[in-house]
């Protein structure tokens, strides 16, 4: 079973529709472990002793938030400054967080359409996440597939609902071990693990 | 007296005691004898500004020892005075009985009739409740067990005044005749059992009056918030119990304290105190002055040896007996021997005693000036005896009365960027903070106890006064940065900041503020940082509450100090708004109204929504609004 850590971040929850959703989705899963960082540390103070105690815990580690400003809301750059530290997480002695799997999961505005070459956005949700993406390598991480999705400002409240649901598989098949987690880097996006055939055989 | 001479008068008086006190004090010798000295240099034998009608001044000013009483009265509570009892009766009483025998036995001896005699004894048994009380406040003593004594021995002294004043017709051989010299009293004419009902009367009338029509009264006058109407009730209390006594005949100094006991345990007291204790000190300073200026040099001159005989002789007299007294109450010999020292003199009464006499012929004229140059010479002795006493005889005791008043200001040997002045629970905090991020502090507390228990912990603080100079500068003052101001008592606070902004301006003030009307009174005097003692507390807890009903963290923690912010603004607009009306007395209701009007305003709604950049609202509807997604939407 692969142990799952989700680091959600929303500075302003009460105001999101789409987070709310997730939130309730994934609420009192088995085996998934959810770290509300706005929550634990209003005043930004991150402890970070515990969040690295957090990290050794887990195998995969989801930063969930909103797509703020092709990234994510400040506490998260917060949290990686202050427990990411050098020979803990990199460096020579580094090599605490070695072979974990790190990604983001993030709502975006716009719709997928718009981020790709010619796109409002112009680049690829990848492509602006390359900080994260780097940052993982530099601690000895994989990166994985981002989740995303796309088009929430559109979206109603059924069609929030549902993304709720899909995430909350999606969550379901890593934790199972329903998918190699070693694929995962490879793919274009995370939401593409609800498509994939599952090492098991019993679907829902 | 026209009005011109009254002011002319008081400017004297007040001039007097302005130019002599502080140098007496500055040399040592205390406010008492500050004030006797201004009355020796201004009275008739020096400058000769006041003539006479020092007398008047005199029994004018007497009224200062009622209101010290009245004073005293409210800092007793009856179970004290009842824990007292053996030590008022017994010390005080054997006190004024053998003392008095002795004296009139001396007095026979040198040839006086056994009548005028025993008026002697009595008189010259007296202590001056006035002087003593006030110079062992002064020194601090009041808390020892000398003190105690003396404060006992002195209220048996003032109750034996009574029937003294009874038994002195009945030695005179000319009973006074007219009305003016002896004040019209209720119990004359009346047999003997209805005086004493006059009198139990007066006493009830006190004690029923202040358990039952003070409280209600001072409620009412709290809620006209005039200020000035709690002076006037005060004094108006005071002056009542006075003319009610005068009335019976009684002493009322003795009705004042009676006054005060009942009052002691009310919740108005701090607020009676404060209000009597300035006109008592200025009253009683008048006391002293006039004391100083009835002092006839001429008859010394003529008759030096024998009056300063005589002033040494009765001292020593009285002295001799209260040691002896001391001895049997188990008094250890240093105290024993400042319970002496502290009683030798001859009190005010005496003056009263004297003229009495004097108008039912019971001593003669030049007998009653001369024991009245005595008195006053004896009463002028009393704070430098004390002084004797205090520099003398108490070095020689290894065990030191241990006092707070009279502990000497620390030596400071550091400088600092920062001093604190102040150490309490909020200036504690404060110091912890900044000593543990490594900024050394220099600390000033005025809690001498407080000062011995950080000492025991490890921590140095300096006892002192940060509202003096002195100390200031000895703690480095001219070369600190921050001072630092978490005194509990808003007055000496004040005082500091005035201090430190006169004398060190570049010095940047940090000031604690316990009230509103504080944290506007320091906006006045210019203060910029201003630290109001539970806001940030009480936001916590609001804050904790809102998260408790489960509102996000990071929510509630940002409308506290959104809270704070725009409470800040207000208050500074409001300190504004009262400038403009002058009006202190209604400004607390305004201010509430003002308050409510700002929270219920639009206004909430700007801090409730500040954060919008993370509201994606506006952008949704204009997304949705659109035909294909051309707008930026990260």
């Amino acid at each position: 079973m692969a142990r799952v850590l989700i680091n959600f971040a929303h500075p302003a929850l009460e105001k999101s529709r789409m987070h709310r959703q997730l939130l309730m989705a994934v609420k009192g899963m088995q085996g998934i472990t959810f770290n509300d960082l706005y929550e634990q540390y209003p005043e930004m103070d991150i402890d970070a002793a515990r969040e690295q105690d957090l990290l050794l815990k887990h195998d995969v580690i989801l930063l969930q938030h909103p797509f703020y400003w092709y990234s994510a809301p400040a506490i998260v750059k917060q949290w990686m400054d202050l427990v990411l530290e050098h020979g803990w997480a990199y460096g020579h002695t580094g090599n605490a967080l070695q072979g974990k799997y790190l990604t983001n999961v993030i709502s975006a505005g716009g719709a997928e359409s718009s981020y790709q070459r010619g796109g409002h956005h112009e680049y690829t949700v990848r492509e602006f996440l390359l900080p994260f993406l780097q940052s993982a390598i530099l601690c000895n991480m994989h990166y994985a597939a981002p989740y995303v999705i796309y088009g929430v400002h559109k979206m109603d409240n059924q069609d929030i609902k549902e993304e709720a649901q899909r995430y909350r598989k999606m969550l379901e098949l890593l934790r199972d071990d329903k998918i190699p987690l070693a694929g995962l880097p490879a793919l274009n996006t995370m939401n593409q693990v609800l498509q994939l055939p599952t090492t098991q055989p019993d679907k829902v | 007296m026209n009005q011109h001479s009254l002011l002319f008068q008081s400017m004297i008086y007040l001039a007097a005691a302005i130019v002599f006190v502080p140098i007496a004090k500055k040399m040592g010798l205390g406010a008492v004898l500050g004030y006797l000295l201004a009355g020796v240099i201004i009275g008739p034998s020096i400058l000769g500004f006041i003539g006479k009608e020092g007398e008047d001044i005199m029994h004018f000013a007497e009224f200062g020892v009622v209101m010290m009483l009245f004073l005293i009265g409210m800092e007793l509570e009856p179970t004290l005075l009842w824990r007292l009892r053996s030590s008022i009766l017994g010390l005080g009483g054997l006190q004024v009985v053998v003392s008095a025998a002795a004296i009139a036995a001396l007095a026979y001896f040198l040839g006086q009739p056994v009548n005028a005699a025993l008026a002697l004894g009595m008189i010259l048994s007296l202590s001056s409740t006035a002087i003593v009380l006030q110079t062992l406040n002064e020194k601090g003593w009041m808390g020892t067990s000398a003190g105690q004594s003396a404060f006992s021995v002195l209220l048996f002294q003032d109750i034996a005044v009574i029937p003294m004043l009874a038994i002195f017709p009945l030695l005179a051989t000319q009973v006074a005749t007219d009305a003016e010299t002896h004040s019209p009293s209720l119990r004359d004419g009346l047999p003997g059992w209805g005086q004493t009902l006059v009198v139990l009367g007066a006493v009830g009338v006190i004690i029923i009056a202040g358990r039952y029509l003070v409280r209600p009264l001072m409620r009412i006058i709290a809620r006209t918030r005039v200020r000035e109407l709690f002076t006037a009730m005060a004094l108006l209390m005071v002056v009542a119990i006075a003319v009610l006594m005068s009335l019976v005949g009684l002493s009322p100094a003795l009705g004042a304290f009676l006054g005060g006991v009942v009052l002691a345990n009310s919740e108005y007291r701090h607020e009676l105190e404060s209000d009597i204790e300035p006109f008592k000190g200025l009253l009683l300073g008048l006391f002293f002055i006039a004391v100083g200026a009835s002092i006839d040099f001429k008859l010394i001159m003529e008759e030096p040896l024998l009056i300063f005989g005589l002033v040494l002789g009765l001292m020593a007299l009285k002295a001799l007996v209260l040691l002896m007294l001391g001895k049997i109450f188990k008094l250890s010999t240093d105290q024993n021997l400042l319970f002496a020292f502290a009683l030798a003199d001859i009190g005010e009464f005496a003056f009263v005693l004297l003229s009495f006499s004097n108008q039912t012929q019971l001593l003669d004229a030049r007998l009653t000036d001369m024991l009245t140059a005595i008195v006053a010479i004896s009463m002028a002795l009393t704070p430098l005896i004390m002084l004797l006493y205090e520099k003398v005889v108490q070095p020689y005791f290894t065990r030191c009365v241990p006092d707070a008043e009279e502990r000497k200001n620390d030596e400071i040997n550091e400088k600092n960027a920062v001093i604190i002045a102040g150490f309490g629970r909020f200036g504690s905090m404060t110091g912890r903070f900044l000593r543990a991020n490594g900024i050394a502090c220099t600390i000033l507390d005025m809690d001498s106890d407080r000062v011995d228990a950080l000492h025991n912990l490890g921590i140095k603080v300096y006892y002192g006064d940060a509202s003096r100079y002195d100390i200031l500068a000895a703690a480095g003052a001219k070369d600190a940065r921050l001072l630092i101001i978490a005194t509990d008592n808003h007055e000496q606070t004040r005082e500091i900041v005035s201090l430190a902004k006169k004398y060190f301006p570049h010095l940047q003030l940090l000031v604690r503020a316990a009230q509103m009307e504080d944290t506007f009174d320091l906006m006045d005097l210019g203060v910029l940082h201003i630290y109001r003692e539970t806001v940030d507390t009480s936001l916590r807890m609001g804050s904790d509450a809102l998260r408790m009903l489960g509102v996000r963290a990071y929510y509630s923690e940002r409308a506290a100090r959104t809270f704070f912010r725009q409470d800040e603004r207000a208050l500074k607009g409001l300190s504004a708004l009262r400038d403009d009306k002058k009006q202190y007395v209604n400004i607390m209701k305004e201010r509430i109204d003002e308050m409510e009007k700002l929270i219920s305003s639009d206004r909430i709604k700007t801090w409730l929504d500040e954060g919008q950049g993370w509201n994606p609202e506006s952008l949704r509807e204009e997304i949705r609004g659109e035909a294909d997604d051309t707008v930026p939407q990260p």
